[in-house]
């Protein structure tokens, strides 16, 4: 085994890894909140994905614009449009289930992802369509291993999205108020915090950083399909566990290790096996701790 | 000034308050003693709103607040300290007491109230940046409180401020309270240490299994022979 092929592997791993983070931020911010596991994340994740592809190809082909002004549309209004997705989805689905058991919001999460995902084939059908691309042929070098542009832009953009998510969290009202949220929401409420707000933030947040997270996966594996959510959901999903759920340093650590651990197992086994591997890791984890990797305390914090 | 008039309380069918009546007067302390169980945080909770009566009045200040949205009723005026200080241990000292000023009209008073809080608990200051589960039991409390206090509160609920702490921090704990007391808040204060409470209190009322059984003056209740027998020890 070549040392650029180590290389290679661990920045693949990175690129796609931090992609994965994204996801896995809406897992564990609603986690972090109100305890349950939205199951309708990946729903979200490609009903976002689609709409900045067919807002994309709009500016691209009837507005005529160019490839990147039209990105930079696109990417914008699906962020808008998934995050009132995922706000919607928790006052239809999820806010008439409080107070009951979490059972009963996960099973509507579950409902509402089989939903979305369905309706969405019926609507534009199940076959997968190719996306434009971004970096057409750019490769960078770097110590033998091979990056494409696409690789760079989702290191680029998945590294700013979460230090502006670390930052929001940690020096503004509202962020403060979300992690006052998940740690004691009775606390919280006689603080005078409005509860629902922070939850109903904490979905749009999510929610549009799954947009984002589906825009570069469907770019990067060049399709875009109904059924994508499913795999990617439960991925975002492994990364929030393994790292620590409702922890957003978690999910980052998550994902970084998923994105490698699954780059190195398809290189130096079979790419075959990517998934079976990300879900060997899940289960590593959890056997060997079952609170993730960072859980400073046994109450979940953002 | 608050007047609860019979109020009760259920969760389910079980009815945890039976129709109880009180007052707190401007400037008062008004303490609640009774056994665990007895429904002294159920009262306090009904007040802030975390639970609703199923019927009675609870008036503070000419505005009914059973029937204010619960949302609305800290942005009112009342602070609760809960039971077990519930102070949150992943912020910042700093970042607690801005979760107490977080209602806009409380924002605007941040810095004046801080400066409060700090001169009450000069502890507090120095643990600015410190996530308040690094906190001892004593310096929790205080947080608790300084927290309450940075919502500019009309009336302040204490939820058995001494629980869990050492003797000499109930001393101190109860020192502040008064100090809370001269500078105009009205506390009403529920507390398993009748001892202590009694000896702050202006007035006070005995509650068992639901229902208020006693209601005097403070320095009376502690001369009382069946209060002595029941909740002082002798």
């Amino acid at each position: 085994m070549s040392q650029s092929f180590l290389i290679q592997q661990l920045i693949s791993g990175v690129a796609i890894g931090i992609v994965y983070a994204l996801i896995a931020i809406g897992y564990s911010m609603v986690y972090g909140i109100l305890k349950f596991i939205n199951f309708g994340h990946g729903a979200v994740y490609m009903v976002g994905t689609y709409v900045s592809y067919f807002v994309w190809l709009f500016f691209i082909n009837s507005v005529g614009w160019g490839v990147w002004p039209s990105f930079l549309i696109a990417i914008t209004v699906s962020m808008i449009v998934a995050a009132i997705f995922g706000v919607l989805m928790e006052r239809v689905a999820y806010r008439p289930t409080r107070g009951k058991s979490r059972l009963t919001t996960f099973m509507s999460s579950v409902g509402m992802a089989l939903l979305v995902t369905y309706t969405m084939e019926f609507l534009v059908g199940p076959q997968p369509r190719p996306t434009p691309e971004l970096f057409p042929g750019v490769k960078i070098h770097i110590g033998g291993a091979i990056l494409t542009g696409q690789q760079i832009f989702m290191l680029a953009t998945g590294i700013v999205l979460l230090i502006l998510l670390q930052l929001f969290i940690t020096k503004t009202r509202q962020g403060k108020a979300i992690r006052a949220c998940s740690e004691d929401m009775g606390a919280a409420f006689l603080m005078g915090i409005d509860v629902n707000r922070s939850i109903s933030v904490s979905f749009a947040i999510g929610s549009a950083m799954a947009a984002v997270a589906g825009t570069l996966v469907g770019i990067y594996y060049n399709a875009v399909y109904p059924t994508m959510g499913w795999l990617a959901g439960l991925k975002g999903f492994i990364c929030a566990v393994t790292g620590g759920i409702g922890s957003i340093p978690g999910a980052m650590l998550g994902g970084m290790l998923l994105g490698m651990g699954e780059n190195l197992g398809a290189g130096l086994v079979a790419s075959g096996y990517r998934d079976a591997i990300a879900f060997t890791i899940l289960i590593l984890v959890m056997i060997f701790r079952p609170m993730g990797i960072i859980a400073r305390e046994q109450k979940s914090s953002l | 000034m608050l007047k609860i008039t019979d109020l009760v309380v259920s969760y389910g069918a079980i009815e945890a308050l039976h129709g109880i009546s009180l007052e707190v007067g401007e400037g008062e302390i008004v303490a609640i003693i009774g056994s665990n169980g007895a429904g002294k945080s159920t009262l306090l909770n009904t007040i802030s709103g975390l639970l609703r009566p199923k019927s009675g009045t609870i008036i503070n200040n000419d505005i009914p607040l059973h029937k204010t949205d619960p949302n609305k009723i800290v942005g009112l005026g009342i602070s609760q300290v809960p039971e077990g200080r519930r102070i949150f241990s992943n912020l910042t000292v700093r970042e607690n007491l801005e979760m107490g000023a977080i209602l806009p009209e409380n924002w605007k008073t941040f810095d004046k109230n801080l400066e409060r809080v700090h001169k009450l608990f000069p502890r507090l200051q120095e643990r600015d940046a410190q996530t308040g589960g690094t906190l001892s039991g004593g310096e929790q409390q205080m947080l608790a409180i300084g927290r309450a206090l940075m919502g500019n509160p009309k009336l302040l609920l204490l939820d058995e401020p001494s629980l869990g702490l050492a003797p000499v921090l109930v001393t101190d704990v109860y020192r502040v309270i008064m100090q809370i007391q001269s500078s105009g808040i009205p506390i009403l204060l529920v507390e398993q240490n009748a001892y202590q409470a009694l000896k702050v209190a202006n007035r006070a009322y005995v509650l068992e299994t639901g229902n208020i059984v006693m209601g005097d003056t403070a320095s009376r209740l502690l001369a009382n022979d069946q209060v002595k027998k029941a909740y002082l020890g002798g």
